[in-house]
Parts: structure tokens; C-alpha cells; sequence
């Protein structure tokens, strides 16, 4: 071999260094984001009363919000050739840190106001109603892309399970440790659905396998991977960007 | 010589002029916040110029803001309109005076007085409302792409509509730098904005 034309380092010789290198300065980020609002208690300013101020406002939106959404306003579809790829992977967490779970041992709890709490494998899931959506997922920080997914409606499966259906919330559970929680009218919403496809094959990990909430209705946070469990709710369950200062409504 | 009783600004006026400004420049601040999350061209807003200190923040700003502006320039529309302020002060702007009056500001020949707008003025101060207007519409565009999607696909679609809506945005930056300036040129009319000064005739020229 020519050593003169071997680079000094070969990036598989670094890599291990790299990724450590990254998980210590996502760590620090992390930390210092989290100190900073232990020492304040406020996200969206250092000030308190300004930080009391944008939540009060912010819960008026969710209230404009949910006057405004109209449950038979479909979000245009667009044809397969607008899928966009490669698609963009999206957590709070870089991808080489996304979790994975053994399908066979994965279930879907189901809890809060409903009548039938057994809980549901892969199997019974993929044995109910499918429907299949193209449409555009936007994300909080303002970019978009056109995605195809398809899965269980989650009216059918909230109608399936005899949830209450005037209850105020539907909340969601993941094992990477994420949660959020959407108001009712739009988890009844036609085209928010319970997904196990991207792309007309079973999801992949970095898409949030084996199961996500795709609901067009909604910012890209409020769309839920790697969903375990489901409850239905009155009490306000938040969720992991809402609680740091994101606005809860969140609909498009 | 117009009667030095009738303010240049009503006190009505005043009021909407500063919580406007308030409101567009929270708008505008809290915007850079937004567009550095996903900025569009080669570069971010430096983070001291930013309002909200990070995404959230700045989205918690802008959807309060907003509530300010359109209140506020609702109010002003309907006043304009109603009172005889825009058909008054604003017209007519026809082509010929606005090019000579242009050229004339483009010379620092063109006086100023309080209460009169000359045609640049009045095509700036038309052509800055209707800008507005257009951002807040490509903003609700934006906010609501699926209940309110015939807007969005009336301004081309999400991703059109945003740089449509970054677009405005830099013309009312345009329009806040010329404005500025001309009010230090002439210190009177920020008093005058202020405080209400009588409308006069004597004319201010640039120094």
C-alpha cells in the first residue's frame, strides 16, 4: 500500500471519537438548557412576569386555536411524485441515539376514559381498518416536507376501544422517553391516524417504528414516534416541548 | 398657512402609531427568532438582535404580538377610512408628482411640513400598509396552512408563502430605515408625534 496516498486518518478510525465527541457536546447543551431553567423557572423569558404574560397568551391562541379548527377541513394530499426525499429525521435527540424495540415484545397500552384497557400487539393493529395519507409535515422551526404514511385511524381505534369520546384530551406515551397530548376534535380529525407504514413499508426506526401519530392537522412535535401508550383524559398531560414553552394547540 | 389649532396628529393617531410600532418591531424580532431555526438564505440574525431568547420564545412573541398588531392596525384602518385620514392625506398619489418629488428627496431638495405629506411620503406610507397587510395575511398563511389553506395556496403554497412573508418582512425593515432617518433629519416630527404639534406652513428642508 502507498502510504502517501493513504489520508492521515480514516474517518472509521475516528468515528468512535466523533460520536463520543458529539454526545458530550449534546450533553452540555442540554445541561446548560436545563440549568438555565432551573435558576430562572421560566422558558420563554428570564423575566417572570414577562414569562406569565406569553404563557397567558399562549393559552389564548390554544383557545383561537381550537374556535378555528373546522373537523372537515381536510390538509391537502399531493401526488407520490411530491414525496420528499431523502427525508429529514426529526427528535430532540440526534439520529444515532434513537431507540429501537423488538416487535414481537412491543405492546400498546391504553388507559383513562375508555372500556377496554387489554392491550394491543403489532398483529391486532395491522388486522384493523387502514387508510393511507401524502401530505405535508411541517415542522415548528418552520421547514416542511411531503411524507406518505398509513395506518389506523385513530377515531376507528378511540371508537374501537370505547374511549370516551367528549373527554378533552388524548395523550401519548413513547419509549424514547418523549410525550405529548392532542385535544380531542383532532385526534377524531379524518386523516389523523395511528401509523405503522411510511412509504408503504412498516416503519423504520429513525420514522418512529413501530408505531407514530401522523396528524397533518398539527406541527411536526405534536406527531409522536415510538408510541406505547394511549390514554384519554381530562386533565391537562402536556408534553415534553409544550411544558418548555412550545404552544400546546400547535394546529396548522 | 393652515390653522395652528388642528394638530398634525390627532392624539388618536399617536396612540395607534406607537403601539403599532411596538407591535411590528416585537413582530420583526421575534420573527429573525423563528427564521434562524430554519433560516431560508446563508445566513442567521445575530442572536443579540433576536427576541425570545430561543425557538419557543420567540413563537411565544410573535403569537402574542400579533394579537397587538391586528388589533391595532384594524383599528386604524377602520379610523382611516372612516375619518377621512387616508382619502385626505394619502391622495391622490399620481405618477408624475411622486417621480418629481422623488427625484427632489433623492437631491435633499424636498421640504417637509407637519400635517402635509409630500408624494413619496404618501406612496411610502400607502405602500407600508399595504405591506403589512400582506405580511399579516402570509403569516396567517403560514399558521393556518390547512384550515385556511385557500390562502396559502393563493400565495403558492407553504413554502412560497413563507419566503413571500420573509420578503415583506425585509421591505418593512426597508421602510423603518427610511422612516428613521428622515425623523433624524427632521427631530419636529418625532415631537410632533409625541406630543401633537399644530400643523403649519412653514417648511422643514433638509439641513
Amino acid at each position: 500500500m502507498n502510504d502517501k496516498q493513504r489520508p492521515a486518518v480514516r474517518p472509521d478510525e475516528v468515528r468512535r471519537d466523533l460520536e463520543n465527541l458529539d454526545r458530550r457536546l449534546f450533553l452540555r447543551g442540554s445541561l446548560s438548557l436545563g440549568a438555565l431553567s432551573l435558576l430562572t423557572g421560566c422558558d420563554l423569558s428570564t423575566d417572570d412576569s414577562v414569562d406569565n404574560a406569553l404563557r397567558a397568551m399562549l393559552r389564548l391562541d390554544d383557545r383561537v386555536q381550537a374556535a378555528l379548527f373546522n373537523p372537515n377541513q381536510l390538509a391537502k394530499t399531493y401526488p407520490a411524485s411530491a414525496i420528499t426525499r431523502p427525508f429529514r429525521f426529526n427528535a430532540y435527540y440526534p439520529e444515532w441515539q434513537v431507540r429501537t424495540v423488538e416487535a414481537s415484545q412491543w405492546r400498546l397500552e391504553v388507559s383513562g376514559l375508555v372500556d377496554d384497557r387489554r392491550a394491543w400487539s403489532l398483529a391486532e393493529l395491522r388486522a384493523l381498518p387502514q387508510e393511507e395519507q401524502i401530505t405535508r409535515h411541517v415542522c415548528v422551526e418552520g421547514w416542511s416536507q411531503v411524507g406518505q404514511w398509513s395506518g389506523v385511524p385513530l377515531h376507528f381505534f378511540l371508537r374501537r376501544v370505547g374511549a370516551d369520546l367528549r373527554a378533552k384530551y388524548v395523550a401519548f406515551g413513547c419509549f424514547d422517553d418523549y410525550w405529548t397530548s392532542i385535544d380531542m376534535p383532532s385526534a377524531l380529525h379524518p386523516q389523523t391516524i395511528l401509523t405503522l407504514d411510511f412509504e408503504q413499508k412498516p416503519l423504520e426506526p429513525p420514522w418512529g417504528a413501530p408505531l407514530r401519530l401522523r396528524i397533518p392537522t398539527k406541527l411536526g412535535f405534536k406527531n409522536p414516534k415510538y408510541i406505547t401508550s394511549i390514554a384519554v383524559t381530562n386533565h391537562y398531560p402536556g408534553g415534553y416541548w409544550e411544558d418548555k414553552g412550545y404552544n400546546w394547540f400547535s394546529g396548522l | 398657512m393652515q390653522t395652528k389649532s388642528r394638530s398634525a396628529h390627532p392624539l388618536i393617531v399617536r396612540v395607534m402609531h406607537w403601539i403599532g410600532a411596538f407591535a411590528i418591531i416585537c413582530m420583526i424580532l421575534s420573527g429573525w427568532q423563528i427564521y434562524n431555526a430554519s433560516p431560508i438564505l446563508p445566513f442567521v440574525f445575530p442572536q443579540w438582535m433576536a427576541l425570545g431568547g430561543w425557538l419557543a420564545g420567540g413563537i411565544a412573541w410573535h403569537l402574542s404580538a400579533m394579537w397587538v398588531l391586528v388589533a391595532d392596525g384594524l383599528a386604524y384602518l377602520v379610523y382611516g377610512i372612516a375619518s377621512g385620514h387616508f382619502r385626505r392625506d394619502f391622495l391622490p398619489i399620481g405618477p408624475r408628482t411622486v417621480g418629481h418629488d422623488l427625484i427632489q428627496a433623492l437631491r435633499l431638495r424636498l421640504g417637509h411640513r407637519l400635517g402635509e405629506y409630500n408624494a413619496v411620503q404618501r406612496l411610502l406610507y400607502v405602500g407600508v400598509i399595504v405591506v403589512v397587510i400582506l405580511t399579516v395575511l402570509t403569516g396567517l398563511s403560514i399558521w393556518k396552512p390547512v384550515q385556511l389553506g385557500w390562502l396559502t395556496d393563493l400565495f403558492g403554497g407553504y413554502d412560497i408563502a413563507r419566503c413571500i412573508h420573509f420578503t415583506l418582512m425585509s421591505l418593512i425593515v426597508g421602510f423603518l430605515l427610511v422612516h428613521l432617518s428622515l425623523v433624524a433629519f427632521f427631530p419636529r416630527t418625532l415631537i410632533s408625534m409625541l406630543v401633537g404639534l399644530g400643523r403649519d406652513g412653514s417648511a422643514d428642508t433638509f439641513p
